[in-house]
């Protein structure tokens, strides 16, 4: 390896070096002068919390609010969400790009039902589907089909024109060039949509336990809310911090196995 | 001569929102077997419009074409767009597959073209790491395929460099000739046209009618390298580029 090969790597690495250090900095020192603020009545310790207080509760929570039960209800909501959400969003965006006479008359409607507040249709959706997990999935999947079908359908819509004269010029039934052409080549836009799928399901399923559950984190956030118990509100906030960005990750990390 | 294909009178009229556009006005030529005929003109004037109406891609407006009874046609574009996801052989089967013709038979033929066309060892390989020229040949063996008996080609080298577009219109034009088919081929490089074909139609600005038909006479036959070098070929060009540029 050359001299000036070796200062290249370096300078990445060091660049690498400064990022990681940074990150964990801003995360300390953020929790720090939290603590601080909050332990010297800077902030309003009751409305505000602290770090300690956060992670008290947390065992608090664990040991006698079924904190774990609560994480799995929420993580079980998503997960079925998102596979609905992905799997209906797959299958529409098909329906919407096969049946263009179709796709002009459902458009004004679809723009009108993006633009709606999902979260408007919150005490609709309990009457129809009842108080329970049932509302929670039609809601995240209110939020996530449209996105979903969006994204999906772009790419579609973004496949190389040749490639589809290509087809044309062997006569290729519609049925060919949609398993052929159409769904093979748009394999990297549909893997991409699934990372903004996770955090569009997670915010409707959040607001799904807002609106109706009896667990969940959600449901926590708004019960510590409730009781005026701010730093189980906080708590809950840090754990759905936390899950969001593993989720985010995992996503990433499957997104990046599906793409070798 | 055997005469393959025959369009008489043909006419297309295109329609829009505004008005109605004649994109090609009373054409009529035609392909007899062996011969390589190349089609030039301005820009824009429906040449492609014309391939896509013998390749029935598009419905012609007044007129008729004749083919030849049992005969087949290839269409080979512009782009050689392959299909990134599936290796290099999977590509040249592609047609095959859509025409679910996908014998053992037809596969060895394939396999036989590219053992042929030096492209063996590159078959099992993704496009990306083929060069665009190797990419052209593959999208010819494509085509080549389905064996038809008239190649239709759009523009078949234009996105290829100088360089590679003179050696890939040598490779191509002696894969044609080897196989023995007759060809079609639209093109807007005069010399390209000039050196590759036994006639050169040339159409006029939309709508496009023909201008003139050159039989191009050489003192030697030879590549379309080596037919660059003919006496002949300045004359011809100049001919050519004197109908393109002026037209009434």
């Amino acid at each position: 390896m050359s001299k000036e090969h070796k200062n290249y790597l370096k300078k990445i690495r060091k660049e690498k070096i400064i990022v990681i250090t940074f990150q964990i900095l801003i995360l300390v020192g953020f929790l720090i002068i939290w603590e601080l603020l909050s332990k010297y009545k800077i902030i309003n310790p009751f409305i505000f919390s602290s770090p300690s207080k956060v992670i008290e509760s947390i065992i608090n929570l664990y040991l006698n609010y079924n904190l774990i039960g609560h994480i799995l209800t929420t993580l079980y909501e998503t997960l079925i969400a998102f596979i609905l959400g992905i799997t209906l969003s797959f299958i529409i965006a098909i329906i919407l790009y096969e049946f263009k006479t179709l796709n002009k008359i459902v458009d004004p409607y679809l723009t009108m039902l993006n633009s709606l507040p999902k979260v408007a249709l919150g005490p609709l959706i309990i009457i129809i589907a009842g108080a329970n997990t049932k509302s929670i999935i039609v809601m995240a999947l209110l939020i996530n089909l449209i996105v979903g079908i969006m994204s999906i359908y772009n790419g579609f819509n973004n496949i190389d024109k040749d490639l589809i004269k290509l087809f044309k010029t062997f006569n290729a039934s519609r049925f060919d060039i949609l398993f052929k052409l159409t769904i093979p080549a748009s394999y990297k836009t549909i893997i991409s949509s699934l990372k903004l799928n996770i955090s569009m399901t997670l915010i409707g399923v959040i607001m799904g336990e807002f609106l109706v559950s009896k667990s969940g984190l959600g449901y926590l956030i708004i019960y510590g809310t409730q009781v005026f118990n701010l730093n189980m509100v906080m708590s809950g906030i840090v754990i759905l911090i936390i899950i969001s960005f593993v989720l985010y990750k995992i996503i990433t990390y499957i997104e990046k196995k599906l793409l070798k | 001569m055997n005469k393959l294909l025959s369009v008489k009178n043909l006419n297309k009229v295109y329609y829009n929102k505004k008005d109605e556009i004649e994109a090609i006005k009373d054409i009529s030529f035609d392909l007899y077997e062996g011969e390589f005929v190349s089609i030039v003109g301005p820009s824009g004037c429906g040449k492609s419009t014309l391939l896509n109406i013998l390749t029935n891609m598009d419905n012609l407006t007044k007129g008729n074409i004749e083919l030849k009874e049992n005969l087949k046609l290839g269409y080979m574009l512009q782009s050689d767009s392959m299909l990134s996801w599936r290796k290099v052989i999977d590509n040249a089967l592609l047609s095959l597959e859509i025409k679910k013709e996908k014998t053992e038979e037809n596969i060895a033929y394939v396999k036989d073209l590219f053992k042929k066309y030096g492209l063996l060892e590159f078959m099992d390989k993704r496009p990306f790491e083929l060069s665009g020229g190797m990419r052209q040949r593959v999208a010819l063996i494509r085509t080549l395929a389905l064996k038809p008996d008239i190649l239709i080609l759009d523009e078949p080298f234009s996105k290829l460099d100088y360089q590679s577009r003179l050696k890939v219109s040598d490779d191509v034009y002696k894969i044609i000739k080897e196989e023995g088919k007759t060809a079609l081929m639209v093109t807007h490089d005069l010399a390209e046209a000039i050196s590759i074909s036994d006639r050169v139609i040339v159409l006029s600005d939309r709508p496009c009618t023909i201008k003139n038909i050159y039989k191009i006479k050489r003192e030697k036959e030879g590549t379309p390298i080596e037919n660059r070098k003919d006496k002949n070929f300045a004359n011809y060009y100049d001919l050519i580029w004197k109908d393109l540029m002026f037209h009434e």
